[in-house]
């Protein structure tokens, strides 16, 4: 049944397009139906994968980046308290502004290469993976704590062999926020000005009526994030494998 | 149900091996025993035994004196002016109606103050406590990302000391763990749990031991099997047990406190006679029982007429 339900979904969705497409007898450039869009997916496979390579790589480079800045802000924060203080009011009220409008300027700072895409994945990346990080190394169970305290431990030692492993649950869940939202950033940056990616493709391809071609693309960029969300949740869970044993009691 | 069925089979057969080996410590721990003579070479055979005879020379327990205790909490006064003793080497069970502050006191005895608890600690050899306290909570605390092993060795892993996985594979091996050394906490029942917290208080190896009722979460029998255990383990110790249990007190403590009323004091301390593990179905602790009840019935009635007092104030 877990194999085949994802199946079922899959199927379902694709008869009510279809469905939707004989009944409303949209005209293939508006809305084409599924056997087209797997038509052009093939016709133009080499493009697509071309271009998807460099998405990817802008989704990869941007989660590793921003997972590490977010963790060492996360642990700076927990660790030193003056830095908890000047940065914590920081990172709020930088989250009040759209990562998205910084996407133009940023196209023009990093240029229309990868630079930039990665920069606007890191941006997005970053809040989700410092706050849970930060907020799971807070939340130390206080007993933890007290034994730590009384097994005569110093700060470094409590942060590094309890609160560290106590918040990676924490950090595990930040990161699949993350995996979520990165190729967010990378097709938006894509959107603002590139020369390659599956959003320059789509660009492209919607500005020249293909919107079979732009669904093809829209359709990897999909099968590519929840690979990429997939693949951090099994890596999480191997290297938390106590996630799942102290989630009852937590 | 199944785990716990394992957990018991696993400790039966060593039951008889705990209590024999610690018998023979009890009679080396006693310097006027006549057998003594006899029981050393016998000692010097067991690397357990051995141990914990060279701890004891090492670290004579100390009596620890709490005075000036103080603990507001919520803008209430819990207790204030407050002085406990813990008697060298005696096991001292403290009781009273929960929200008394009994918790609080154990706290205060380890050093970990929250804002608004206050209290000075020291010990008769003039010593300070730090270093020499081994603290046990009503949670096992074990650390689930750690092996049980590991877990036993928490304390000179945090101290980043050398791990002596000799003395943690001996008290494993003494608690019927040895087969569970290697998996995490997860895989264990609540009595295996906890057993492995003793373990790791007692791997810290310090004549100070401080538990927050220990046992309370367990079943009855693992209970007794657990309190027989910590006894024979902590008899040449100063140990500090908070328990709400007057059975629990009555069958392992050599001194027992009653905490009441509000601002909370100590009244008078109960020594039950004999040495633990006492069989609390006998007649004298039956009547010694029905003391403590009235006692603790008084207490409870004592801190609630104050409660509610201090509710109705300002």
């Amino acid at each position: 049944m877990t194999f085949l339900r994802p199946l079922l979904i899959a199927l379902g969705v694709l008869c009510t397009w279809q469905a939707i497409v004989w009944l409303a007898a949209t005209p293939p450039y508006i809305l084409p139906g599924p056997h087209l869009v797997a038509i052009a997916w093939f016709e133009n496979a080499g493009i697509i994968l071309e271009n998807a390579v460099v998405t990817l790589a802008e989704i990869v480079l941007g989660l590793m980046i921003g997972a590490l800045c977010g963790a060492v802000s996360a642990l700076t924060m927990a660790y030193f308290r003056p830095a908890r203080t000047w940065l914590l009011p920081v990172l709020v009220v930088s989250q009040a502004i759209p990562v998205f409008t910084l996407a133009p300027i940023l196209v023009l700072w990093l240029g229309y290469g990868m630079v930039s895409k990665v920069a606007m994945a890191v941006l997005i990346i970053y809040f989700p993976v410092t706050a849970t990080f930060y907020d799971g190394l807070k939340r130390t169970d206080p007993e933890w704590l007290d034994l730590a305290a009384t097994m005569d431990a110093s700060g470094w030692a409590t942060l590094v062999q309890i609160r560290v492993p106590s918040a990676l649950p924490a950090l595990a869940s930040g990161l699949k926020v993350a995996a979520a939202a990165a190729p967010i950033g990378a097709v938006v940056g894509e959107w603002v000005g590139s020369s390659a990616g599956l959003g320059y493709l789509m660009l492209h391809a919607n500005g020249r009526m293909q919107i079979d071609l732009t669904f093809a693309a829209l359709f990897t960029l999909a099968v590519m994030a929840v690979a990429v969300y997939f693949g951090i949740d099994r890596l999480s869970r191997r290297l938390v494998p106590w996630q799942a044993e102290s989630e009852p009691s937590a | 149900m199944t785990a716990k069925n394992v957990g018991f089979n696993g400790l039966m057969p060593c039951g008889w091996t705990i209590s024999f080996r610690l018998t023979m410590l009890r009679a080396a721990a006693r310097p006027r025993c006549p057998m003594s003579e006899f029981w050393v070479p016998l000692i010097e055979l067991c690397p357990m035994a051995r141990s914990a005879v060279n701890t004891q020379h090492r670290m004579a327990p100390p009596t620890v004196r709490l005075t000036d205790a103080r603990l507001e909490y919520d803008g209430r006064l819990l207790f204030e002016n407050l002085s406990f003793t813990l008697e060298a080497g005696k096991l001292t069970c403290l009781l009273g109606p929960s929200g008394v502050g009994k918790t609080s006191l154990l706290r205060l005895m380890a050093g970990l103050t929250h804002p608004g608890e206050s209290g000075h600690v020291a010990c008769d050899d003039g010593a300070p406590t730090a270093g020499r306290i081994a603290y046990m909570a009503q949670s096992d605390l074990l650390l689930p990302w750690l092996s049980v092993r590991d877990n036993v060795l928490l304390g000179a892993r945090l101290r980043g000391e050398p791990r002596d996985r000799d003395i943690a594979g001996r008290l494993l091996q003494e608690f019927g763990l040895a087969d569970y050394a290697d998996l995490r906490p997860a895989a264990l029942s609540g009595g295996m749990r906890q057993r492995a917290a003793l373990a790791r208080t007692l791997a810290e190896d310090r004549p100070l031991v401080l538990m927050d009722e220990p046992f309370s979460s367990l079943d009855a029998i693992t209970r007794a099997r657990l309190q027989d255990l910590a006894i024979l383990a902590l008899s040449d110790r100063t140990v500090l047990l908070v328990t709400h249990d007057p059975l629990e007190a009555l069958r392992i403590a050599d001194r027992i406190e009653v905490m009441a009323g509000r601002p909370a004091r100590l009244g008078e301390t109960l020594v039950p006679p004999g040495t633990p593990p006492r069989d609390p179905g006998s007649p004298e602790l039956a009547a010694l029982y029905a003391r403590l009840m009235a006692r603790l019935t008084h207490a409870a009635a004592a801190t609630e007429v104050s409660q509610t007092g201090g509710n109705d104030g300002p």
